[in-house]
Formats: C-alpha cells, structure tokens, sequence
C-alpha cells in the first residue's frame, strides 16, 4: 500500500492528514427551503476514469456530471489515461444531462408497489465515446448509454413535402407517403426490385437527401431491461472485470449476467432456507473483485464478509473465506446482531483490502488474513449509550455507505448531521478527520476521534452552534440531528476528492 | 424540387425514407438498398450513396445491422470487383458500433467483400483497415479487427505478414478481456492461414499466452482453439504442445473451463491420434465425468456416447462403462438426465454381449428413477434399445416405467410420454400394444387438462394409422364412442375432436355407419358448444363421405343447427352449409 507522491517524497512517517476543502455544490438548498422527497439522492458513482460522476434520485432520475478542469477534454482515451493532472488543480465538475431512469411501477401479481428510488448505479466500458452503465431501482436493472446525438436537419428531397402540405395537413401528407411507400416497399417487392429497368448510367433525377448538422445533443438511451430476476429488493450491483457480466444481489439471493443478455441469469448464490422460519441472516451489500474476475465478496447482516470463488462451483452456496470479527465475550446485548450487520462493502482498487461499514465502525480487511480486520475505525461509538432511542426511531437500520481512496490511504463514510469522516490506514497515521457537507467543511480533529471536535473559525453552521451549546457528550451526542444523515458518498478514483450527498444536494471536496 | 415521374415515384420515396423519422421506413429502405443503388447508377452509388451511408452512421442499431448486411452483397451495385474498396470505409464504422450484432456482421460482411477483392487492393485497402482497427482507441474496433486478419494475411507481403503477425499477438494481450476474448475466438482462423513454419512459433506463443490468461472467459476459448490448432498441425507437434495444455485444462481451477473441455474432448481426440488418446485423453476424460461440479459431469455425460465411439470396445468397457455406471446414480438428476439420453447410442458401440451384461442393468435402474425426465429421456431412444437388445428383454421393465409417466402428476411429463406413444407402439407391436398400454390411452382423453386431452386425441389418430382401421375398429372406436355419454361437456366434446381426426384415416364407410350417427345425436347435447362443435366436424366430414349422405343426413342436421336459439351455434352451422355448397358446385 503505497500510494502517493508525497508518500515517496517523505519516506519516513505516514502520509500528512489532508486538508479538506469545499469545491463544489449541486442543488445547494437555500434557506428554509422544503426538501422534496423525490430529489432526495440516493445513489453516487464516479466512473473509472474520474471523468464523470452519477447520482440517482429517490424519483428515478440519474444525473451525469462531468469533469472540466480537464484540459484536453474529449481528446482519446489514451491519451487520457495518460495525463498527468498539474498539482493545485482539483477536479471540478458540471452538470451534463439527466434522464429518468425508473418509473413507479405496480406488481399486479403481488400487489406490490415498486419504488422507482434509484438503489445503485455501476458505470461500464465506455465505446465509441459513448457512456454506458446500469441502474437499479428495487426490482429492475437497466443499462443505460447516453450519447452525444446530431441533430439533423433533411432537405433536398425527390419529393416536395411542400407540396403534399398544400394538399392538406403535415399529419396527412406525412400519412400519404407511408401508404405510398408501403406499397412500394411491401405491396409490389418484386415488381420494383425485378422488374425496374434502369438505364446503364443511373437516372439523374434522383438525389439523395442532404443531411446537415448543426448541434449536438445528449441523448440516453435505455438498451436493456434486466427484469424479473429477484424476489426480493435488490441491494447491489458490480460490474465484473471481464467486461461482460455484472451481478445483482438482494436480501437472499446473488444472480449473475451477461450484459448483452437480459433474458436470463444464472443465480450463484442462494441463502434462503427451506423454511423462511428458519431465515437468520440475509445479504446486504456485494461486489465482484476489481480484477479477479472469478471473485466476489459479500456482506450479511450478521457481520460477516464472504469471499467466494466463482470457479470452483456453479452454485457458490460455500464461500472460499469467511471474514468476521468475534465478539468480544460479555458484550452482548438486544443490539449486539442489528449494529453488527453490514451495510455496505467496497474492494480497495488493488483488490487486496475490503473496507466494511456497520453501524458503529469502518473496518478494514485484508482478504489474505481472515483472522479479523486490519483496521476499525470508530464512527458512531459515542452513539453507543442512544442505541434504545435509535432503535426505537428505526435510525439504527440506516444503511451507511463507505469508500476508499483510489492509493488505498484512506478510507471514508458518512454519519448523522450530513457529517463524514475521513480516516487514514497507512501504518502509523491517526488521521481522522470529521467533514460537514456543508461549504464549510473543515473541522480536524485527529485525536479524539470518537466525536467532532470543533475549531473556534468562523463558521456559522447548525452544528458548531450546537457544539457551542452543548459542549458534553452527551449532551452533543442529543444534540445530533438524526434526520439530517448523509448516507452515500464516493471517492474519486485517482484523485482526493469526495462527493456526498446531503438530502438533495450534491457536495464535492478536494484535499 | 424536382418533379418525378410517376413510374419513379416509388424509387424516389425509397430514397427520401432513407432519412424517415420512422425507423420502420428508414429500415425498409436500407433493405432496398440495391434497388436504390441500381436507380442511381454505379458512379453515383460510389460517389454519393456509399459516402451518404458512411456520414449517416449513428442510426439505431436496427437499422446499422441491415446497413451492415446489404454492404456485405454490394459489389455488383458499386460497379464489380474493381471498385470493391469503395465498400469498406461504411464498414470500417460500422466494426466500431457497441452493439456486438452490428460489429459482427460488419466483419461479416467485410470478410465477404475482402475474400472477392483482388490481391492489390487487399494490400493498399483492406489491409491497412485491419491495422487501423486493430489500433482503434475503443476496444469495440479491436474487438472487430481480431475477425479480420484470415482474410488480410493471405495476399500480404512478407514484411507486412510479419507486422500482422505482430499486431495479432500484441491483441491477444490487449488490456481488455472483451479484445482478447474476440483474438482467442479467432485464432484458429487466423491460424489456417498462417505459413507452417509460423505457426509452431508465433501462433503456438500466442496461443499459450492465452492459455494463461486470468480471465477464464479468454482460457474456455482458447479451449476451442485447442481444436482448431490440433487439426493444422502435425500430430506429432500436436501431442508436443496441444496435449499437455488440454490435460492442463481438464484439471483447471474454472468449472466453466473444464465443461468446455468435456463438451469438446472427443473432438481433440481425434486431432492427437489413437495412442495419446488412450494414454492422456481417456484419464482426463474421466475426471471429468467425476467432476466434483455437477455442470461439468453433465457436458461430459452428455458426450459419453460421442466419446465411446472413438475408442476401442475394450478401452470403452474397461474406463468409461464404469464411470457410467457411477453417473446412472449421480446425486444430481440433471447429470442422469443427461446420460440417460445418449446412454442407448452405446449400445452399438459395446456389442449386445456387454450391453446386456452392463449397459442393461444401468438402463433399467434409470428407467426407475424418480426424476421422469430421466425416464423420459431413456423412452424416447426405445427405438436404439429394441435394435440392440429386443423388446422382450424390456417389456417387463418398460410397463410401469410407461404407467408410471403416464399417471405423472405433472401434465408437461403426461404429454411428453403420449407424444412417444406411437413410437413404443410400433416397436412393441399389437399384441403387447393391446395387453397393456390401450387403457391408458383411453384414460387420457379423460385428463383434467385439455392440453393432454388433446394430446390423447391426436394420439388415437396416429395408432389407427400405425394398426389400421380393422384394428381401430375394433380397439379404438367403440371405447371412444363410449364416451360421448360422459356427463362433462368438456369431455364429449374431446371425442368430437377426436372423431374429426380419425374420420380421414377410417375412411368413407365406417364413418358413415359408425361415426357420423354419434356425431349427429350430439347435435342434440343441450350445451351449445357441443352443438357448434357438431357443425365444425361435420364440416370436416363432408370432404370425405359421399354426396349422398351429405345430403341425406349431414345438410339436414345442420339447416336445423342454423336455426338454433345459439347465435355461435347458427353461425358455425351457416359456415358448413356454405363449404357444403362449395364442395357440391365443384363436384
């Protein structure tokens, strides 16, 4: 794990903690506006390359941004891979397009109605400049390409559409010549392609029509539709390095697929007992290894991460390795399996560390030691003593996301009152920073990391406030606005910025 | 605008589609790209269309792949061979589209092109298209390219053999599994083609390059390649080099690698020779049929038979019939599913002494296994079995097997079984036909489900033609006429069906003294549907009885129908009145 420049410049001593910056904001709410519940985010993705960023709504929208600080922009993906961005330049974003990607939807079979909340959203290969990828609402997989389209413009036409116009209505001149070709091109197919006769040279009158472009326009197109393939809600989805399945995972069940193919999958994995009496433990959260296309870890709601190996069976009904942490003797109580259980999984990029996050902590594992992580970080230990308050408002099922930074230094998730921490797991560094998705992020604090320190600056934000207020544990600990949680960000692949979701806004920091 | 004349009309709105909003007309234009071509002339096809159709290239995928497959047959309209290069620039785009069937037929058609074009403008056109691909920025043109190189390498000079040599193996590494995958698909192509010399060193690194991949999707390919590589070199250099990396295969960790070696073992076996085979093929096979995946045991029971064939009896009894007999009571009942159906084709292979030693013992115990498929599947080939062993041998052993299905509680294993019924009946001939298996035929077209029903009526027609009418008379009809008196209309009205379809085999005479008098008393059911059923038989029956009963009995029962309360009942009965009278104006 050893990851950036300044690593190498500074052999000694673990990488300096980051200095957070706010970069950007989308759909930044002003004062005592309404959140809508349909803008509300619930998915963010960046793309491999970093270029783009996705988010997915609770209304079934996805919306693109796309990188421009970029200066060669749009120029080949080589040379892309290539460029070395300057140092002082962070990423910086802009909107591209949207489009609606899911549809409230009714089961008549079940009665059921179907959310078009946005779960997921996985970018794929892109081709031909084109960007495809997939997203999922509760029941459906769709697979997206979104394109720059021409506009065209058509002219100089054997015949006049003017002249059919005069005639009568567009809708009937238009209704005219489809009858008309109909019968050329089905009523009499062998007459015109047999019997024509056309002189050696060609007829000069025809002409073919002129095409002429004037803009460009984003187009998305939905390609495919992976329907019908889970019972039960759909939790994730990753792509697989060999670039031509994907998987889908829901609460008891893993299938796998092939892109192109959106008529079957194959399921792989397959927890459900005989008797749903007997159900102790569901899957929350799965990911395909980033480069070993015959692996794939995932996360139970008991705490367990389970490696399996794609090779070895059809049916991965037995894991190659079992990761989980044993609790300590003694501890156990009412709330010991529900903040046990994982609400999410990412592989490092290397593919050799998976970072989890529960409710209380983040911890890091190493798929080449299952004895117990390698890290834990503490997020919500001060939370400890308001586990009955938190059960009791269903707060303790929030499904918090995690993320690592592309070198693998560092990892990130969020927390209540659109807080996130940022933790370092290099050898030897305590980093641990608490951010607010706020356009004043920073608030360092590197040695009590159970709880966010605040800095005397000038910030006039909710929870400095509040902080001043209430300078307890405790007291800071009620203080904690349980409804305000930020529950999804990304990291960016190659660079340190982050992107997280505040309720409907979209907030990016660079470091 | 131009004024057409009315004969050009339909050309002119075949050109203007071209660029239709509607994408149903765009893609009838493209079909009609010929005639639209011809219209124009060679010059102007070559100098406008074809330039026309490149700059248009962003059309839905639909209309691309029709682009793509006229531009494959498009010599001739651009003015021959001479001017054949003119072709490929459309296609060069269209290898580069993300939607695989376009790319696909793309290469296609541009292999079509580049197999008729002269050897110069391979050079100076076709080739420098193939590098141009092959170093496109996305991976969809390297995809493509990989499709390309046996058409290329042919007429290339030395140097540039040597270059496309290069090129290939610099794909068969290419960052993208989707590039190597599409190299190892192709390699064997390109390997045809491939100076002898070069292939035991350019092509053989290559392919073990891929042999080696990380991805197992690129290694189950290369397993194809094992094949195709096998086949051109010399057997010698083929147990040098292929053999070992088949036998490395078949132990691969990949369960998807190894069920493609079992599904093209018996292929490879061929291409290294008889003594190889015995010594390494034949023990690599039956690993995989006791694979510990049950896919796997699956491919390879599948291929048993394949497989059996190309050994000696003796190596065939000795190795393989063992494991054969460990798969006929496999814990999966897809993998006995699967032996079952090709476990008779062994039979000639082993000799009627081992197959009634060995083979019979195995067949009988899955022509009692709890699974039907697996009884199914033995049933289905009982033609292979009487060959070899004789009917006697089986009847006992095939009866409950038979009763068994046909009582199954799942109607889809009810109708496969009827639908073999003419089949056991001629390999069993009459007797035992009547002794066992008549009943049941009768009690299926008593079945709650209609499709079995209907099965079983089709089924009563195929025995009267596979006995004859004597014998329908006698074993058949009466049992089925018996049953127009069951009390469910449903019923009655499958013997309604079944009267239809063996009228044509019972001929004129017992139609009209046994068959057409039930057929009228059911004209007077007191449910309708009977009634119009009645109408719709008689219908089918006025072709075959002679004119005189027509008239003397049919017409009069259904001008009575056409008076019924029953609007169906008088339109159906209106229907075979009128056919009626068409059969007597052309007589």
């Amino acid at each position: 794990m050893n990851g950036g420049d300044e690593v190498v410049a500074a052999p000694v001593g673990p990488p300096q903690p980051l200095e957070w910056k706010f970069s950007q904001v989308f759909g930044e709410r002003t004062a005592g506006e309404e959140v809508q519940e349909v803008d509300i985010i619930s998915a963010i993705e960046f793309d491999r390359t970093g270029d783009h960023l996705a988010t997915g709504d609770r209304g079934g929208r996805v919306v693109l941004f796309e990188r421009t600080d970029t200066k060669d922009h749009g120029s080949s993906r080589r040379d892309l891979e290539r460029t070395d961005y300057p140092i002082g330049r962070h990423p910086e974003f802009r909107y591209k397009t949207e489009f609606q990607s899911h549809e409230p939807e009714f089961d008549y079979l079940k009665s059921l109605e179907i959310e078009e909340k946005i779960n997921k959203i996985r970018w794929c290969q892109t081709a031909n400049g084109a960007l495809f990828l997939l997203s999922t609402n509760d029941k459906t997989i769709k697979f997206w390409k979104v394109q720059e389209k021409k506009i065209k413009k058509i002219s100089d036409m054997n015949l006049d559409p003017l002249k059919a116009v005069a005639n009568g209505s567009v809708a009937s001149s238009s209704n005219s010549v489809c009858s008309r070709s109909y019968l050329a091109n089905g009523g009499y197919p062998d007459r015109s392609s047999n019997d024509f006769s056309f002189p050696p040279g060609g007829i000069p009158l025809l002409r073919l029509p002129m095409v002429t472009t004037h803009e460009t326009n984003l187009m998305a197109r939905c390609r495919r539709v992976y329907a019908h393939a889970h019972d039960y809600h759909i939790n994730s989805i990753s792509n697989n390095s060999d670039g031509e399945t994907f998987i889908s995972a829901d609460d008891l069940r893993i299938n796998l697929w092939n892109l192109e193919i959106s008529s079957q999958s194959f399921n792989i994995v397959d927890v459900k007992p005989a008797n749903m009496e007997d159900l102790t433990e569901v899957i929350t959260s799965a990911e395909f290894h980033p480069t070993h296309c015959n692996t794939l870890a995932y996360s139970s709601s008991k705490g367990s991460i389970r490696l399996i190996d794609l090779r070895q069976s059809a049916l991965c009904d037995s894991h190659a390795k079992l990761f989980e942490e044993q609790e300590a003797p003694g501890s156990r109580s009412f709330f010991t399996e529900i903040i046990a259980s994982i609400s999410d999984i990412k592989f490092g990029q290397d593919g050799r560390y998976i970072l989890s996050r529960d409710y209380m902590t983040l911890k890091l594992w190493d798929i080449n030691m299952d004895s117990g992580p390698v890290s834990t970080f503490q997020v919500h230990e001060y939370l400890r003593p308001k586990l009955c308050d938190l059960y009791e408002n269903d707060s303790i099922f929030d499904k918090f996301e995690c993320c690592l930074s592309g070198d693998g230094l560092r990892v990130a998730t969020g927390s209540y009152s659109n807080l996130f921490r940022v933790f370092g797991c290099a050898p030897g560094t305590t980093e641990a920073t608490t951010l607010e998705a706020s356009k004043n992020p920073m608030r360092r604090q590197v040695q009590t990391p159970s709880r966010p320190s605040r800095s005397l600056s000038s910030s006039i934000t909710r929870v400095v406030r509040r902080g001043a207020e209430s300078p307890g544990v405790d007291a800071n600990g009620n203080s904690f606005d349980f409804t305000t949680k930020l529950l999804h960000l990304a990291w960016h692949p190659t660079e340190h910025s982050i992107a997280c979701a505040a309720a409907n806004s979209l907030y990016m920091y660079y470091a | 605008m131009a004024m057409i004349d009315e004969p050009l009309y339909p050309i002119a709105v075949l050109i203007d589609e071209l660029k239709n909003e509607d994408i149903q007309l765009r893609l009838n234009s493209i079909r009609r790209l010929s005639t639209i071509a011809r219209a124009l002339g060679d010059e102007r096809t070559r100098k406008e269309l074809i330039p026309f159709l490149s700059e248009n290239n962003d059309d839905d995928d639909e209309v691309l792949l029709a682009m793509a497959e006229e531009l494959g047959v498009f010599i001739p309209y651009v003015g021959g061979v001479d001017f054949a290069n003119v072709l490929l620039p459309p296609l060069e785009t269209l290898c580069t589209v993300e939607e695989t069937c376009v790319r696909d037929k793309a290469v296609e058609s541009l292999c079509r092109i580049g197999a008729q074009m002269k050897e110069q403008d391979l050079v100076e056109y076709f080739i420098p298209l193939v590098k141009r691909l092959a170093a496109g920025e996305w991976f969809t043109a390297r995809v493509s390219s990989c499709g390309l190189f046996h058409i290329a390498y042919p007429s290339a000079p030395e140097t540039l053999k040597t270059e496309l040599r290069t090129i290939y193996s610099q794909l068969c590494q290419d960052d993208m599994p989707m590039v190597r995958r599409s190299a190892a698909t192709n390699l064997g192509k390109f390997a045809a083609t491939v100076e002898a010399a070069y292939l035991k060193t350019d092509i053989m690194s290559i392919f073990e390059d891929l042999t080696q991949d990380d991805q197992d999707s690129v290694r189950l390919l290369a397993v194809e390649g094992c094949a195709a590589l096998g086949k051109l070199l010399e057997p010698q250099d083929c147990v040098a080099h292929i053999l070992p990396v088949i036998v490395n295969f078949s132990q691969d960790k990949s369960w998807r690698v190894r069920y493609m070696v079992a599904n093209q073992l018996y292929e490879l076996c061929e291409a290294v020779g008889p003594e190889p085979t015995r010594s390494d093929l034949v023990p690599a096979y039956v690993r995989l049929l006791r694979d510990n995946e049950a896919e796997v045991r699956i491919a390879a029971a599948g291929k048993v038979t394949k497989f059996c064939r190309i050994l000696s009896p003796e190596l065939a009894i000795q190795h393989i019939l063992p494991c054969v007999k460990e798969l006929s009571t496999d814990s999966s009942q897809h993998v006995r599913s699967a032996l079952a159906s090709v476990i008779m084709g062994m039979a000639p292979v082993l000799g009627k002494d081992a197959t009634i030693e060995q083979l019979l013992p195995i067949f009988l115990s899955l022509l009692k296994d709890e699974f039907p498929d697996v009884r199914l599947n033995i049933i289905s080939k009982l033609d292979q079995v009487n060959q070899v062993i004789g009917i006697d041998l089986l009847s006992q052993s095939l009866l409950p097997a038979i009763v068994e299905l046909a009582e199954d509680r799942h109607w889809r294993v009810r109708l496969a079984i009827i639908e073999y019924i003419p089949l056991l009946a001629s390999q069993l001939g009459v007797g035992f036909f009547d002794d066992k298996l008549g009943a049941l035929c009768m009690q299926w077209l008593k079945d709650k489900v209609y499709s079995i029903r209907d099965a079983a009526a089709n089924n009563v027609k195929r025995l009267a033609e596979e006995f004859g009418p004597e014998w329908a008379m006698q074993h058949i009809i009466p049992q089925v006429l018996d049953m127009i008196n069951n009390p469910h209309y449903l019923y009655r009205m499958t013997i309604l069906h079944a009267i239809s379809l063996l009228a044509p085999v019972m001929g004129p005479e017992i139609t009209c003294s046994k068959l057409l008098p039930v057929v009228i008393n059911a004209s007077k059911d007191r449910v309708p549907n009977i009634k119009f059923n009645v109408a719709k038989v008689l219908q089918s029956l006025i072709p075959i009885v002679d004119q005189s009963v027509v008239e003397k009995t049919i017409r009069p029962c259904l001008v009575e129908l056409s008076e019924d309360p029953d609007v169906d009942v008088r339109f159906f009965a209106t229907q075979a009145l009128q056919s009626s009278d068409q059969v007597m104006m052309s007589t």
